[in-house]
């Protein structure tokens, strides 16, 4: 399978690869690591006229300490958010998160910010960043913005960015020592989860986000209320489908992944309380 | 447009497609037809090459993003026509029966060992989780690599 033909052109700042988009309009695409992107446009299911290659822009491939929170480059890939030293100390369930994503060899490619800007309810990473309390920099022709996890998601592969801007940073909060938990159901290595689940837990405070639970990522927001109210743990994971509007698939029914979800919200909040 | 892949050590370009894939670029441009394709959706992993130094998946990769970089392939393994450790521990042990996976398995094998030169059993099968065989039920690929890692 190849894509169908676009136009290419490779850009070597962020600046420049604002430019070069708002030049081309809706038919053109961000291309970074392309293991979302490049698999759609071979199936022709996104068919860009033109690509804006960013995946060499390499002063967006960083991982700081920014106080209290640690700032990680769009183009950062996933191995790199694995591995990364930083994350491991201060946000671990980030880090734990990005080594279920693919398999090595996608990780290698595949960077946080494409896996954030793509959208994908199925992903990992973009419930976790939202469970976390990100916050994401969108830059644009007329500058820098940030936007609430909370309020990215707009729907299936839909997001808040318009289509002359690009996501160059993701903040996420530090942990400060909250227990987490991070759980993906599926059914062989590699695949997508069934329902996944990213939670963190600090005193009353908490996090929790669901992964193919809708057509975004999911905030179960009852269940940190409840979690806040005092409920116990198996209490606040019945709420834990409350937020969501699964879909069915091949994989699972809606009565299925509604049961999963709160299985597996139990199994975090257990793991996230120890 | 024109590319310029540095392939297995030997600076190489040629005009193609922006849509041209990295594995059909090697294969027909580069002429290097040991990488194979097999699903074609970064699911098997048995057009695995290394891209400046790391596994990846080149049916997922344009030539165009490797543009300027530096892939290896199983033909770029053996030297002076010794085959490579991993290779060699793949005969060894019987990691293979069709072979049809086996350029892609040694790359990610190698891939592993560089960024993990002392796997455990269990570090192998993860480490391995992109790369699909349907003969040998993993247990010799497992067994290849852990060999290979003494050596």
């Amino acid at each position: 399978m190849i894509p169908a033909t676009f136009e290419y052109k490779r850009a070597s700042s962020a600046d420049e690869a604002i430019s070069l988009i708002s030049q081309y309009g809706d038919e053109a695409k961000f291309l970074a690591g392309g293991h979302s992107l490049i698999p759609l446009m071979k199936l022709r299911l996104a068919q860009p006229t033109m690509l804006v290659d960013i995946g060499r822009v390499k002063d967006l491939s960083y991982i700081k300490d920014a106080g209290d929170h640690i700032a990680i480059g769009a183009l950062t890939r996933h191995m790199d958010v694995e591995k990364s030293p930083v994350l491991s100390k201060h946000v671990p369930l980030l880090a734990h998160a990005a080594g279920y994503v693919g398999d090595a060899q996608v990780r290698h490619r595949g960077t946080i910010g494409g896996s954030i800007a793509h959208a994908d309810p199925a992903s990992d990473l973009t419930a976790t960043t939202l469970a976390l309390g990100a916050t994401y920099v969108a830059q644009g022709p007329n500058g820098k913005r940030e936007i609430a996890a909370k309020d990215f998601y707009k729907g299936f592969l839909e997001s808040a960015l318009a289509a002359d801007e690009m996501l160059v940073e993701i903040k996420v909060p530090k942990m400060n020592g909250a227990g987490w938990s991070f759980q993906k159901f599926n059914r062989r290595a590699v695949d997508w989860a069934i329902v996944g689940v990213a939670a963190w837990r600090n005193n009353g405070a908490s996090g929790v986000a669901l992964v193919n639970m809708g057509s975004t990522p999911v905030l179960a927001g009852a269940v940190s209320s409840a979690l806040a109210k005092g409920a116990s743990v198996a209490d606040a994971a019945a709420h834990a489908a409350d937020d969501a509007e699964p879909q069915a698939d091949l994989n699972a029914s809606v009565e299925y992944r509604t049961h999963l979800a709160k299985v597996l919200v139990r199994r975090a909040l257990e793991q996230a309380s120890k | 447009m024109k590319v310029s892949i540095t392939i297995n050590g030997e600076a190489q370009s040629h005009e193609v497609e922006p849509r041209t894939l990295l594995v059909h670029y090697i294969r027909e441009q580069a002429k290097l037809t040991g990488t194979n394709i097999g699903c074609d959706t970064s699911s098997c992993g048995a057009c695995t090459v290394h891209l400046d130094g790391e596994a990846a998946k080149s049916c997922t990769i344009l030539a165009a993003q490797a543009d300027g970089g530096a892939v290896t392939t199983i033909e770029g393994l053996a030297t002076n026509g010794e085959m490579h450790p991993m290779q060699k521990a793949f005969m060894e042990n019987h990691g293979l029966q069709c072979g049809y996976c086996t350029p892609g398995m040694v790359m990610a094998a190698i891939g592993l060992l560089n960024e993990n030169p002392k796997p455990t059993d269990e570090e192998v099968r993860l480490g391995l989780e992109g790369n699909l065989c349907r003969c040998t039920g993993y247990h010799n690929i497992v067994k290849s690599v852990l060999a290979a890692a003494d050596k």
